[in-house]
């Protein structure tokens, strides 16, 4: 389960996330930070794949990504 | 002076022995410049500086230094900033057109405190001017050339020892103030040649305690993440330049870290001034002649000169016009020979001439370091003497000059074709 | 904050001076994965000239020369002679290298001493509002080309090429990967190592350079441009016959007997 952050200080809203993500995670939400910028939603971030792009894109290092480990068996 | 390191058991940096040696002036000056520790050089030929770049070519790898000929002056200044963070200490060289290049990487030196060492070896200007004449036109642009508000440290050989000295003088100063610090010769006196004393001994770098303004002064690949910056900054080298009242602190500090010290930084010498009645202040190769003008004023004997003066005062008494004849040997006359020309040494100049009637400044140029002269001396007459076109000034005419502004017709009694 | 990013940036510094969507953070977070994985932190310093672009490494926690315009390759040169053995990084953008910085850009190419450059090229001058830089393409409407840019614009790569620098390669801020790759490669290489980057300038250099002022949809546009030929991507040399600047400095000391 990937455990996937966005730091309200950072974000700039500049939207580029939404394009980048394989699997739109990111959406647009009507969270605001304390700049008045647009953040985006996460949704479900059990389909992340880890590709990395969301964090090699975002201009503002403003999101990190996490392979959190299962408490469930795989198999 | 402030001193780190005074204890006892201080290990004594062992003394080479002097070496007398016949050296042209910039020979001296390179190698006072290795002798101070320089081991980064970047030039570009430019005369009458050449000689220095073409020295420092073939010397910089004897002692382990680095030499890069530029792709031009403005690409030599940069360098020579960027190997001092690298730890090296730098120097370049260059004379009027290079020099004009160098103002804004002077500038970028300034507000970043990074101590380097540039020579100008001026020579007649504007432009192109004379590329092979003598001038000092450059004292200003030396103290004012780049933009903004900043203090410089300015120093005015005006002989073979003291193109080795002052070079050598210059690297401390550099690093005691953590600013670039330039050394204004000129063609005269660094394309003569004369017999000095040298001493290979290598600076005691643990003496002099460096100043800051509040600069990051960590050199780079120490683990200190020195951010060096350009704009108005903090101690990390962040920028305040948006931030009115901090950048009035920071440019008041940078100007403070000189103006403040002036007591300190400034260097004159003074020859026959416990009588003076009359001052000769000079800078650089004039002082050579002006010395000889003041020896020439006071007869001193040499095996060459000996000149008496009768005075000749010229009076209107109840209308008519007299002659007064009063036999005076000699005129009192002394030299004033700055050797710091920037920043200006007001007070101690103000203190030289309390006793003087006359002040007499000649300068191969229009009359630019008098002015400052004029300014801080108010209750002396102050006379620029300028001199255009490459040559320096007599003794002769230096004298010639103060006779005629005193009054003085003088009666030479001696053979003096010799002048 | 991504961690990667937290433990490289100088955080008391953020927010960064970059606009919403600035290409320069995509670049910077290229050239710390780079940096990170090469591990060469403790032995790297940055340099950098005046624009945008030149803002990049003033946020990383290194050694770091923020210098004046257009001459960022000659304090590079100092300092790599000053520390030979020291990796150093340049930061640079389209005005600062091509422009005002163009002759250090020709003798730096030419001596082929060991420095990457990173010319982050947004065709554009950013960070003074939006005047034309020799990078911008023909006809462009910019604030000192109202009527169209009348210049045919100069392409930093043929000029590294022409001047003889050994590592040259142009990626965009669309292809973070292969960038990350080149710069560390450039790093790595023993000579003078040009990587352009197309990066985007969505507040001075999108409508009217792309006709998009959307961050994401110039990205796409340099997609679009990489696929159709309209601009050459790629590494374009990498294996060259000409030595490095130190390298012949030592070669020749060694011949006069010194040991190097």
């Amino acid at each position: 389960m990937a455990n996937i952050t966005i730091d309200k200080s950072c974000c700039k809203g500049c939207d580029i996330c939404y394009a980048v993500c394989p699997k739109k995670i990111f959406v647009r939400s009507k969270n605001r930070n304390h700049y008045g910028t647009n953040m985006p939603d996460i949704t479900n971030p059990e389909t992340c794949i880890y590709c990395g792009m969301c964090e090699r894109m975002c201009p503002d290092g403003a999101i990190d990504v996490q392979k959190e480990e299962s408490s469930e068996n795989e198999d | 002076m402030d001193f780190i390191n005074l204890a006892e058991d201080r290990e004594e940096i062992p003394r080479k022995e002097p070496v007398k040696i016949v050296l042209q002036g910039n020979e001296a000056c390179a190698k006072g410049a290795i002798h101070a520790g320089c081991r980064f050089f970047a030039g570009y030929p430019i005369t009458p500086s050449t000689e220095i770049i073409e020295l420092l070519s073939k010397e910089m790898q004897q002692v382990g230094g680095a030499f890069i000929q530029m792709e031009d002056e403005i690409a030599s200044a940069c360098a020579i900033i960027g190997a001092r963070w690298g730890g090296k200490k730098a120097m370049t060289a260059t004379s009027g057109p290079g020099f004009t290049l160098m103002q804004e990487a002077i500038g970028y030196g300034v507000v970043t405190e990074t101590p380097v060492v540039i020579i100008n070896i001026q020579r007649g200007g504007p432009s192109t001017g004379q590329p092979t004449m003598s001038s000092q036109h450059d004292i200003y642009q030396a103290r004012y050339g780049s933009h903004g508000d900043y203090q410089i440290i300015v120093l005015a050989p005006s002989s073979v020892q003291e193109m080795y000295d002052f070079t050598r003088k210059a690297f401390r100063l550099s690093e005691k103030y953590r600013t670039p610090v330039i050394l204004l010769g000129d063609e005269v006196v660094g394309h003569m040649r004369e017999k000095i004393v040298i001493e290979d001994t290598p600076e005691d770098e643990n003496v002099i305690k460096p100043l800051s303004a509040g600069s990051p002064t960590a050199d780079f690949f120490q683990g200190e993440c020195s951010l060096v910056e350009g704009q108005l900054h903090d101690e990390e080298g962040r920028r305040i330049g948006h931030l009115p009242q901090k950048s009035g602190e920071f440019l008041q500090k940078l100007d403070q870290k000189i103006s403040g010290n002036i007591d300190e930084i400034t260097d004159i010498n003074t020859y026959f001034m416990e009588d003076a009645e009359i001052a000769i202040v000079a800078y650089g190769s004039v002082a050579r002649p002006a010395l000889n003008a003041v020896k020439l004023a006071r007869g001193i004997k040499d095996d060459r000169i000996s000149t008496k003066f009768k005075i000749v005062k010229d009076v209107i008494t109840k209308g008519v016009p007299q002659t007064l004849q009063t036999d005076y040997s000699h005129l009192k006359v002394g030299l004033i020979k700055i050797n710091t020309v920037w920043p200006f040494p007001e007070e101690a100049l103000k203190k030289l001439t309390q006793k003087v009637d006359l002040i007499l400044v000649p300068e191969m140029n229009v009359g630019k370091y008098c002015r400052e002269i004029q300014r801080v001396v108010r209750k002396v007459k102050v006379v620029p003497m300028p001199k255009s076109g490459g040559e320096l000034p007599t003794p002769r005419e230096i004298l010639d000059r103060i006779i005629s502004e005193v009054g003085v017709k003088p009666e030479v009694t001696e053979d003096e074709s010799f002048i | 904050m991504n961690r990667l990013y937290k433990s490289y940036i100088r955080t008391d510094a953020l927010p960064s001076l970059f606009c919403p969507g600035c290409g320069n953070g995509i670049i910077q977070m290229a050239a710390i994965r780079a940096i990170d994985g090469l591990g060469i932190r403790e032995n790297l310093a940055c340099v950098s000239g005046i624009g945008c672009s030149s803002w990049i490494p003033c946020y990383l926690n290194l050694d770091v020369m923020h210098t004046i315009h257009g001459r960022a390759l000659a304090f590079a040169t100092g300092l790599k002679m000053a520390q030979p053995d020291k990796k150093v990084m340049v930061f640079t953008g389209d005005g600062d290298c091509l422009a005002i910085g163009g002759n250090h850009f020709l003798h730096a190419c030419a001596r082929n001493i060991d420095l990457t450059v990173i010319m982050v090229n947004n065709y554009i001058y950013g960070m003074t509002g939006g005047q034309k830089s020799p990078a911008t393409p023909m006809d462009a409407v910019t604030k000192t080309s109202p009527y169209g840019a009348m210049d045919y614009p100069i392409d930093g790569c043929q000029l590294a090429l022409t001047m003889g620098a050994t590592y040259v390669a142009r990626w965009s801020t669309a292809h973070p990967v292969q960038l990350e790759k080149s710069i560390r490669e450039g790093v790595e290489h023993k000579g003078f190592s040009y990587i352009e980057v197309l990066s985007q300038c969505p507040v001075q250099g999108g409508k009217n350079l792309y006709g998009e002022k959307e961050p994401a949809a110039i990205l796409k546009k340099y997609r679009e441009m990489a696929k159709e030929g309209q601009v050459q991507l790629g590494v374009f040399t990498k294996d060259s016959p000409r030595t490095e600047y130190l390298e012949r400095v030592n070669q020749r000391l060694a011949a006069q007997g010194w040991e190097v």
